[in-house]
């Protein structure tokens, strides 16, 4: 009980950074934290109480596994995560180089 | 860089790569496969550019051949569930090898093929990344 | 087994990395296989459509056929509906690339721009056709990285910054899909979309219940640009290139946002009157508020992009009535009706407001500027731009014999029919605002005498982008032809009875 508490705290440390502070970079990391929380979520719903790392070995037959199928698909959603922060660091260079700030405040060139 | 890291660099990138060739050969055995084993050989390739350094034209030459070698990576994955269409019967991703015996290393039909290619594409994905942020930092106006 | 199902996205896929193979040896040959690919995906396309009327064909991915009447595997489906947004995302996608074959000369890494594209328009295809919730989740992800890459094409101070904004909220909303759909299985353990409604059926906890529908609802909504949420969409609508708008705000919002929430909210939760109460309520929203912000505005990119938060209210606005009627029970064929007059007025939509912006593109290319206090008496020197914009502007503010006259004619006639009186009378509130607003456009754009720029040669655009012109405003003129009785049962019905019926879905996917 207590590490799904966790994985929601997390998240909720993840989106006030991105919500107060002001250098970007700063923003580019909370959002990795915040999706870093959503993965231990994943891994933590497919837990069975007794079950082990689900490798067959052909000595030990049979056991209790645990469920592979969430850990695949955090294993998926990791590499989605490393291409939307690499996108998002492409931006903030070219940002850095054409307003000569990494201030958000000063970005603001869009109104209305 | 100092010659303390150099010589360090030329003493284990050798082997940072052959672990990383292990892990996505036995991808079918034990946990890895494609997508860790990739980021570990682009580790090593990336250890070898910051240790070195480079010219702006070394790296632009290096940036144009790796982007061939990713499309023609992604391109042969494609081709191989194609396959599974034509030998098959209309399926994509069939598995038509003959599958061995479980814990053998050639065995499980076309896996090992799939962890092959992925991890050559996912490898030389993450060094352009890498090499296109250094590029675009030597090209900067002084 | 239909073997037509995969091509949709292993074409394009496959041929953006073919286009960064070839950009480098050959020099204009990327255009060319972009454009052929495209066309070949909107023929195919245009056939399933006419095969697929009531059956519903799956595709299960490696052959892994069902243990015990249980699905494993992956699983692709093409019905009804489907088959509808497939033929926009394609044609709609093919006449942008053929657009962009002279717009992107100011551009200078062009095949860049091509491989980008084809990921986008494969990404796309796979969200709308795949039967299983994670595969939906992996190729949004996909199609919203490329469009993230596209906003930002032209590096220039505005593009950076709309496509930095659009980048934090559209990440937001995909970690809230992913919480929701790890809420769904630790209830359910599956993933497939049919299976999910069979395990509901069984029992649901309804304070569960309800969190996940709202987390699925903020997600997607904010892909979809709903009230709330539609915060990005005026800055990166309007920074993009001109054929990127197109498709973003033609195709992208329809096939990403609105398709996946009226496929879960149809097929795969049970349609409860509090959600439903909900969504007519954003809908009413976005309607009203968008025309409002819409008509201030002196850039006509940001115009238009305003005027696409407000034609999507129409859409949710419509479906939620009959999502209220269907809970109620009440009323089969007003609900009917009503969901025929949201998916209309989504297609119309798409060919009118993609029209739109081809037709912004083209006044910037030649006069260089996007104030509308800066140009004017275009309508002499630009004579196609000026005729197609002219029917855009009429089909959307609903002015017969155009088709965004019938399909607003065919909601308001639905809530009136079923006593949402006030509903009705905002509809036609906002269609009379709208009227003024494109009024006002084309009135400065196009016929205003001004003397600013007669120094300057104002020629008309280039061949390519003309052609993609006039063929979209002749869809506009023809799509009018869809309220006709036999036209519409085979395109519109079956679309509508697959949302509908509540069973369908689920014991034909379940059954092969």
């Amino acid at each position: 009980m207590i590490a799904y508490i966790m994985c929601f705290v997390l998240f909720l440390v993840g989106f006030y950074g991105v919500i107060t502070r002001r250098n970007l970079i700063k923003i580019a990391v909370s959002m990795s934290i915040m999706e870093i929380s959503t993965f231990l979520f994943f891994a933590l719903v497919g837990y069975i109480d007794g079950g082990v790392a689900p490798i067959v070995d052909p000595a030990d037959p049979v056991k209790i596994y645990v469920d592979p199928l969430p850990q695949a698909l955090v294993l998926t959603a990791i590499v989605i995560g490393l291409a939307t922060t690499a996108m998002m660091m492409a931006v903030i260079i070219r940002l850095y180089r054409k307003y000569g700030t990494f201030d958000i405040r000063e970005i603001k060139n869009l109104r209305g | 860089m100092t010659i303390i890291v150099k010589k360090t660099t030329q003493l284990i990138a050798g082997m940072v790569f052959m672990y990383g060739i292990y892990v996505i050969v036995h991808g079918h055995l034990t946990p890895g496969g494609g997508f860790a084993g990739g980021v570990v050989i682009a580790g090593s390739f990336i250890l070898v550019t910051l240790a070195y350094g480079g010219d702006f034209l070394k790296l632009v030459r290096e940036e144009s051949g790796t982007t061939i070698v990713e499309s023609f990576a992604t391109i042969l994955v494609i081709m191989i569930a194609v396959s599974g269409f034509l030998f098959g019967t209309k399926i994509f991703f069939n598995n038509f090898l003959p599958k061995g015996i479980v814990g053998h290393l050639v065995s499980a039909g076309v896996l090992p093929l799939y962890n092959i290619f992925v991890g050559t594409e996912v490898a030389a994905s993450i060094f352009i990344i890498f090499l296109s942020l250094i590029i675009f930092k030597e090209e900067s106006p002084k | 087994m239909n073997p037509l199902i995969p091509f949709f996205v292993v074409i394009p896929l496959a041929g953006a990395f073919l286009i960064m193979i070839t950009g480098r040896f050959f020099k204009e040959f990327d255009k060319y296989l972009t454009s052929m690919i495209l066309l070949f995906l909107a023929i195919i396309s245009f056939y399933s459509l006419f095969t697929t009327r009531e059956n519903l064909s799956v595709y299960k991915v490696g052959g892994w056929e069902p243990i015990d009447k249980v699905p494993i595997g992956i699983y692709m489906v093409m019905d009804g509906f489907n088959a509808i947004i497939v033929c926009i995302i394609n044609l709609v996608g093919f006449l942008s690339a053929l657009y962009s074959i002279s717009y992107i000369k100011r551009y200078t890494s062009g095949n860049y721009f091509y491989a980008l594209f084809c990921l986008m328009i494969g990404g796309m295809n796979g969200v709308v056709l795949s039967g299983d919730l994670f595969n939906i989740f992996v190729f949004l992800e996909i199609s919203v990285i490329s469009s993230y890459a596209l906003v930002a094409f032209g590096v220039e101070k505005s593009e950076l910054e709309a496509s930095f904004k659009y980048q934090v909220l559209g990440g937001l909303a995909s970690f809230l899909i992913l919480f929701g759909i790890g809420f769904i299985y630790w209830k359910t353990k599956t993933l497939n979309i049919a299976d999910i409604k069979e395990a509901f059926n069984n029992g649901y906890d309804r304070t569960y219940y309800l969190f996940v529908q709202i987390l699925i609802l903020s997600g997607f909504g904010l892909k979809a640009a709903i009230i709330p949420f539609h915060a990005w969409l005026p800055d990166a609508h309007s920074s993009a290139p001109s054929p990127i708008s197109a498709m973003l705000s033609g195709v992208f919002i329809k096939a990403v946002g609105i398709y996946v929430i009226l496929r879960l909210f149809f097929n795969m939760f049970a349609v409860t009157e509090g959600i439903a109460i909900l969504i007519t309520t954003l809908g009413t929203l976005s309607m009203v508020i968008g025309v409002f912000l819409a008509i201030g505005q002196w850039d006509f990119k940001r115009l238009l992009a305003y005027h696409s938060i407000s034609q999507m209210g129409y859409v949710i606005l419509s479906t939620g009535i009959g999502m209220i009627l269907i809970a109620r029970g009440t009323k089969p064929e007003v609900a009917a009706l009503a969901i025929t007059g949201g998916i209309f007025h989504l297609i119309n939509h798409a060919a009118f407001k993609g029209l739109l912006f081809l037709n912004a593109g083209a006044i910037e290319y030649s006069t260089g500027t996007r104030n509308l206090k800066e140009m004017g008496g275009l309508a002499r020197s630009m004579p196609v731009t000026s005729a197609t914009s002219f029917i855009a502007s009429m089909s959307i503010s609903g002015i017969p014999p155009f088709n965004g006259f019938f399909s607003k004619l065919i909601i308001i006639i639905a809530a009136i029919m079923a006593r949402f009186y006030l509903l009705a009378a905002l509809a036609v509130i906002v269609s009379i605002i709208t009227l003024a607003s494109f009024l006002k456009f084309q009135r400065y754009a196009f016929y205003n005498k001004s003397d600013i720029n007669t120094n300057q040669q104002i020629k008309e655009v280039p061949f390519p982008m003309v052609f993609s012109m006039v063929v979209l405003s002749i869809i506009c003129v023809l799509l009018s032809l869809l309220v006709i009785p036999d036209i519409r049962d085979t395109v519109l019905t079956p679309a509508v009875n697959i949302l509908t019926d509540q069973l369908k879905y689920t014991t034909t996917i379940i059954g092969q």
